[in-house]
């Protein structure tokens, strides 16, 4: 970074806020009026506070600040049949460090903008769990308030949801197109407003705690949500935003597979990331639309008394339990599929070993998106829906657990007499294993309805889903991000703070999941503020508590060495690795365009081992021209 | 420099990956309109709200009539027939708008619910409302597209926004195939 100084406007981070600054009173402003022109709450003590002036102010912001930051310019230009460059070049009168508070049309810029984002939504959702986990030491309320609690539940559950969104968005970009041999993604207009739309989103999640609040948990059910605070609609804001992101950046991922492989790179032979990322995108391009649409019906619900979900006008309450759990169960698979795919793709490399099976694995990624859209109802056993729905759900949750076994066995095959080494990477990948084993083999008792009757919502589905999330994704995308830190900065981390980071977080994760689990099984409702003193469970809610500040500890070292190697961190090898993916082939810092010259596709992507085998060729007399 | 070969297969290809991404794009809408249907089927089972049923066989004859126009106008920019082009594409803008005046416009202020009254009033402006805010961002794009197709931006090999309008255009009437029978036709009249 330089010194050098630099006129804030020409930051479109800076832009945008301004645009959405102005552009909210006029929203509020455009709706106080027309209820006043109306004859409605004028100046009854309420004028600027109507929920639905606080809707449109929301909207009308989010579009400004996307004004401000510039994503419309070139597609105002494309609908007007004027010339747009194809080329991306940032603005070069400018330190480069800007980019990243621009529109950069660059995937490595977004995918780092997505990762930065990722880090601080992530932080923001772990205080708000810390926050509302200190409160569970003891029986009763000391603290804090009944509905403070439930809103910091509340978001930190969908605050790291949108966390892990962005954190699959931000490796999926940086990664995909350079291990497929692509310049850059298919539609990098599309790619760079898919990343901006997130920040009035994450804005709108935040702000929910200024306007009262939401006490419904993440999944928004009315009619708890139909009755709940302003802040409501503030959460259906920003997941409608988060959700359009999802759907786009997916649309473009598809896209780039499909079209932008280099020639040579056949579906067999792709790294094997990049087959997760295309089962992914496949269940974020279709099935978001239905969590949109289910909230969607209830902001109508609220603002235009709309009774989809209100029995007094015809409506049913389990019709959003079927919308939204047809997007909200797949959505999981969308959170760990990449993180099992990175485990993977970085198997063979520390182990130096070709991955076991490679085509099985591939094609249980696509066989988990597709088996996941049968699944959904299994969140529903105790909800009064048909109950000849329950077991067809049954068998059909329980069938996910094949291709899942199929990656485990891979997994544990490629590490069999392996010469395997334990840098940080490394370590995360095998904690992502085993804590992925105790997630999985938790999951089949929520999924049979027979214990799911006793199960459902009690703290054991709390541990079960958490040790999903930290094995399939918080532990892979935390090897990723130490994996692949030498190629983004040029600089190595601290090895030794990375290798505290993991053993720190791995016991207390455990720990942590365990805890809630325990409790869970002992009688402990998830998502309420206070339990009963007679269960006894004081001492393990003590302890699952102590386990979140450790996690919490070991995250403050992991972004202290993060920022502390960027700049002092030793300079990096070109290969660190010795890895045979084509992105460590290419100089650091990667050129702009990825590969100046096509590149050359020779052989299989996981021999490790094997001796004279090379899978890609890139020219490196062109890389260096660049 | 560049040929102007070269520069034709650099749109063929740049083409062939905005046309994949549009039908993934119509991919996602699906599942959105696919929801509504469901919710549709979900809320009203086997019955119908009593709406105006020449009012609703209008519109429909209208927006069937704007895709065989939209048709014409696409040939028409394939051919480079520019009158031709401006005609249909005028047309189609036209049978597009006034089915919205049709939906918007009348079925809308006749209709014996408000939004607020019950599900039937619910859905059915839910159904409607989806549909014609696609109509809308459909005749906006066409218009677009006329303007340019008129500062003669189209050339027979190189169109590809018409092609895409086109593809829009027809989905949005694919739609309207489902959702018309199901908001207008199916089950037994509730009065």
């Amino acid at each position: 970074m330089t010194h050098k100084s630099v006129n804030p406007f020409s930051l479109g981070l800076v832009r945008g806020l301004i645009g959405l600054i102005i552009a909210s009173p006029l929203g509020i402003g455009l709706v106080s009026v027309l209820l006043a022109a109306q004859g409605q709450e004028w100046l009854v003590g309420k004028f600027w506070f109507t929920e639905p002036a606080w809707v449109l102010g929301a909207v009308f912001g989010s579009v400004g600040f996307l004004i401000g930051v510039g994503a419309f310019n070139d597609w105002v230009k494309v609908a007007l049949g004027e010339e747009v460059h194809e080329t991306h070049e940032a603005d070069p009168s400018l330190p480069s460090w800007t980019r990243y508070y621009n529109f950069s049309l660059d995937h490595k810029v977004i995918g780092v903008q997505y990762a930065v984002t990722c880090l601080i939504m992530f932080s923001f959702a772990g205080l708000f769990a810390l926050i509302f986990r200190t409160e569970l030491i003891q029986t009763g309320l000391q603290y804090m308030t009944a509905d403070f609690y439930n809103t910091m539940m509340s978001l930190h559950g969908i605050v790291m949801i949108m966390a892990i969104l962005l954190g699959l968005a931000a490796m999926m970009n940086y990664l995909v197109p350079l291990m497929i041999g692509a310049n850059d993604m298919a539609f990098p207009r599309l790619n760079a407003f898919a990343f901006w739309i997130n920040v009035p989103s994450g804005i709108a999640l935040l702000s929910s705690i200024f306007l009262g609040g939401f006490d419904t948990g993440w999944v928004g059910y009315p009619p708890l949500s139909v009755r709940a605070p302003l802040g409501m609609q503030m959460f259906f804001l920003g997941v409608y935003l988060f959700g359009l992101s999802s759907i786009l950046g997916a649309l473009n991922i598809i896209a780039t597979i499909v079209r932008c492989r280099a020639q040579g790179m056949t579906p067999f032979k792709m790294p094997i990331f990049v087959w997760t990322a295309l089962a992914t995108a496949i269940i974020s391009l279709t099935a978001t639309q239905l969590i949109a649409l289910s909230f969607q019906m209830v902001m109508f619900q609220r603002l235009l008394g709309m009774g989809f979900f209100d029995p007094a006008k015809g409506g049913d309450v389990i019709l959003f339990q079927h919308l939204f759990w047809f997007y909200s169960h797949p959505a999981v698979y969308v959170f760990v599929l990449p993180g099992l795919g990175m485990i993977s793709e970085l198997l063979p490399v520390f182990t130096r070993k070709p991955l076991f099976g490679y085509k099985w694995v591939a094609l249980s990624s696509i066989a988990i998106a597709l088996v996941g859209f049968f699944v959904w109802a299994h969140h529903m056993f105790t909800s009064g829906m048909q109950e000849f729905l329950r077991v067809p759900f049954q068998y059909s949750t329980l069938l996910v657990a094949v291709p899942t076994g199929v990656k485990f066995f891979s997994w544990v095959a490629t590490l069999w007499r392996g010469k395997i080494s334990f840098e940080t990477p490394m370590l995360f990948i095998l904690g992502a294993i085993v804590v992925f084993l105790t997630g999985g083999l938790s999951g089949p008792p929520n999924g049979t309805v027979a214990t799911d009757l006793h199960l459902h919502d009690t703290y054991f589905i709390v541990g079960h889903f958490h040790a999903t999330m930290f094995g399939g994704f918080v532990f892979p995308f935390f090897a990723a991000l130490y994996y692949w830190y030498p190629k983004v900065t040029g600089r190595m981390y601290n090895e030794r703070l990375g290798q505290l980071h993991f053993w720190l977080l791995l016991p207390g994760f455990i720990l942590q999941s365990f805890g809630q689990m325990f409790v869970g099984l002992l009688g402990m409702r998830r998502r309420i503020a206070d339990y009963d003193p007679s269960l006894n469970i004081e001492q393990p809610n003590i302890l699952v508590t102590i386990a979140g500040l450790v996690i919490g500890l070991s995250f403050i070292i992991f972004v202290f060495n993060m920022l502390y190697s960027a700049k002092r961190g030793v300079v990096s090898a070109a290969n660190p690795w010795r890895s045979r993916s084509p992105e460590w082939l290419l100089p650091t810092p990667l050129p702009v365009h990825n590969y100046p010259q096509p590149l050359e596709v020779l052989g299989e992507p996981y021999d490790y081992g094997l001796a004279g085998s090379t899978y890609v060729r890139v020219n490196p007399q062109s890389a260096a021209a660049d | 420099m560049t040929t102007k070969a070269e520069s034709l297969t650099r749109y063929r290809h740049n083409a062939a990956t905005n046309r994949l991404g549009l039908w993934l794009f119509i991919l996602s809408d699906v599942f959105a309109f696919a929801g509504i249907l469901v919710s549709r089927w979900a809320l009203w089972g086997n019955t119908r709200p009593d709406l105006n049923q020449v009012l609703g066989l209008i519109v429909t004859s209208v927006l069937l009539i704007s895709s065989f126009s939209m048709n014409r106008a696409e040939v028409a920019a394939a051919h480079g027939d520019r009158k031709q082009f401006m005609i249909f594409m005028s047309l189609t803008i036209l049978l597009g708008i006034a089915f919205l005046a049709g939906v918007v416009g009348i079925e809308w202020q006749e209709s014996p619910y408000a939004p607020s009254d019950n599900i039937y009033g619910a859905i059915f402006y839910l159904m409607t409302g989806m549909h014609a805010f696609h109509v809308l961002c459909g005749v906006i794009f066409l218009l677009l597209v006329l303007r340019n197709g008129l500062r003669g931006l189209y050339t027979p090999e190189k169109h590809w926004p018409v092609e895409a309008g086109a593809i829009f255009w027809h989905f949005v009437d694919v739609v309207w195939i489902f959702y018309y029978p199901a908001i207008y036709l199916m089950g037994n009249l509730v009065r």
